[in-house]
């Protein structure tokens, strides 16, 4: 088992009087992939946000218990959400390209960080749009819009933009769930190969897409872990009955 | 009683036909009887000259310089005024603040305070206020800008018209996506970063909109200048901010109340109607366009 990289105990989560998370404890390890998995509403989603503060924007969230990454409470005060934000990169259902050029959507990250320098820039974004597989089918219209592109290209143009920032972390919700099978697959390779150098968090409504990406598979079932190992166990021999219910399609 | 139930249904329907048709009548009615008022005079000198024989003859130049100056002077109070209450409203404040919550009344209450209470207020608290304090202060007493000017007069239209750029500059920002605000806090945006490089351009469209309902109300008002800025008649343009400036409004209602005789002016009164509703018209009509936009947009 690889080093933990972050940790959650005991995370409990409501939405003004709702619990949406009950006491979530895991160790989720250093450049592997983690899929959550569970029913619509099961809270993978929440959890999945709370590992870089996304539910602070949310009013009436109240959220007690602890996220550890690299062993720092990201809960404490003395954490700069900001600087958080920029080890934990996030990708999100819905493609969101900003109403800028593909260039500019990927040097976002880097310029608000105070990068100015022309050739610096450059050479983040290809590297970037390169390490997103992207790079070959937008090298020559890099000062288009990012809205022409295609929905899967989006995708992978917005896992560029995450790139950019160089965070240690990718944190993605649900990223293929809008794209063709094509689109699909090019994005589980993407992920294939970005766990070598990141830490990968997956949330998914799509049970073979967790197994063939994910390293370990954690099942949410009504705000609740239920099951939490190896991807390969999971989806072979749970030990929860409810874990099997789900895998085998009989319930969700 | 079918019968009669079927007679008071067709009477309903022919009183809302009638009632719908008025309407259209009166402003057909109104824009023929201007236009065939003004078309005689009505021409680019009309629109380029001063006015001669004591206002009897002659253009409106100055009158349209002077409108256009004063919603320039507005504007440049109003719009970023409006857009930062805007950014505060909808990015800042939470929704059941009081704080949010009384800056929503008082922009509600704003828009619906008559037009001539902004011009006594402008009068009091600019001119008397601010412009006689300014005075004693720096000048000794001597009198500058404790009197009307074209300053004074633009900062009281401001007022007016902030809750129109308000309120335009609120809906677009509340049309820009959730997910774009988060995709730039999650690269590690801050929030101003977030409004400044993401919000605001794509308000772009909203707070044109807003400027331009803007002027289009402030070119149309008369009552909050009157006090505080606009001359009956000057011979020349106004060059500084202390100076006094001429009107498209305050020029008809003159033309029509105090001009030496009113029948003769009648032609300039028609045509200068002509333009100053040509101009508020083309504004609101390209409000109206990049604001549809804007709603398709937002779908």
């Amino acid at each position: 088992m690889k080093e933990t990289k972050i940790k959650t105990k005991n995370l409990t989560l409501f939405y003004g009087a709702k619990m949406a998370l009950n006491s979530i404890s895991v160790d989720i390890p250093e450049n592997e992939v983690t899929a959550f998995i569970g029913p619509s509403g099961c809270g993978k989603s929440t959890f999945l946000r709370t590992l870089n503060r996304m539910n602070d924007l949310i009013p009436g969230v109240k959220i007690t218990g602890e996220v550890l990454v690299d062993s720092l409470n990201i809960y404490d005060k003395q954490i700069d959400v900001v600087n958080l934000r920029k080890k934990i990169g996030m990708v999100f259902q819905k493609s969101n390209p900003f109403a800028k050029s593909i260039f500019e959507n990927v040097a976002y990250g880097p310029r608000i960080n105070g990068i100015t320098d022309r050739k610096k820039l450059e050479e983040i974004v290809e590297r970037s749009l390169k390490n997103a597989f992207i790079w070959e089918e937008v090298k020559d219209r890099l000062h288009d819009s990012a809205m022409g592109l295609s929905g899967g290209q989006q995708q992978r143009m917005c896992i560029a933009r995450t790139l950019a920032v160089e965070p240690e972390i990718i944190l993605m919700d649900e990223p293929a769930s809008a794209l063709d099978p094509i689109s699909t697959a090019k994005i589980e390779e993407l992920i294939f190969e970005l766990k070598k150098n990141y830490t990968i968090v997956i949330v998914t409504h799509n049970m073979q897409q967790a197994a063939r990406v994910s390293d370990l598979t954690a099942f949410f079932y009504l705000g609740e872990l239920i099951e939490f190992g190896k991807t390969k166990k999971i989806f072979t021999s749970p030990d929860k009955k409810q874990t099997e219910d789900y895998i085998t399609g009989r319930f969700g | 009683m079918s019968k009669r139930k079927s007679l008071t249904g067709g009477i309903f329907i022919g009183a809302t036909a009638l009632s719908a048709f008025l309407i259209i009548a009166v402003i057909i009615v109104l824009l023929v009887v201007i236009i065939l008022g003004g078309k005689g005079t009505f021409s680019w000198e009309f629109l380029t000259a001063f006015p001669t024989d004591g206002m009897m003859k002659g253009g409106i130049f100055p009158a349209i310089y002077g409108t256009a100056l004063l919603v320039l002077i507005m504007s440049v109070a109003a719009v970023p005024f409006g857009t930062i209450t805007a950014i505060y409203l909808t990015e800042y404040a939470s929704e059941k603040s009081i704080l949010a919550q009384t800056i929503r009344f008082a922009v509600r209450t704003l828009a619906t305070v008559p037009s001539i209470i902004f011009g006594l207020f402008g009068l009091g608290f600019f001119i008397k206020f601010v412009g006689g304090g300014m005075d004693n202060f720096f000048l000794g007493g001597e009198l500058k800008w404790g009197q009307p000017n074209i300053l004074w007069a633009s900062l009281t239209m401001a007022l007016l018209t902030l809750p129109v750029v308000i309120v335009s500059v609120e809906e677009a920002i509340r049309t820009v996506p959730r997910e774009l605000r988060e995709a730039s806090l999650a690269l590690g945006a801050t929030k101003w970063e977030t409004i400044k490089r993401i919000v605001l351009p794509g308000s772009r469209a909203g707070i044109m909109t807003g400027t331009i309902l803007a002027v289009s109300r402030g070119a149309g008002e008369v009552a909050p200048i009157l006090f505080t800025g606009a001359a009956y008649y000057l011979a020349t343009l106004p060059t500084s901010l202390s100076d006094q400036f001429m009107n498209l409004g305050y020029h008809i209602y003159i033309m029509a109340t105090q001009s030496a005789n009113v029948d003769q002016t009648l032609p300039i009164q028609f045509a200068t109607t002509m333009v100053l509703l040509m101009l508020t018209f083309m504004l609101n009509l390209t409000a109206v366009i990049i604001r549809a936009r804007l709603r398709r947009k937002a779908k």
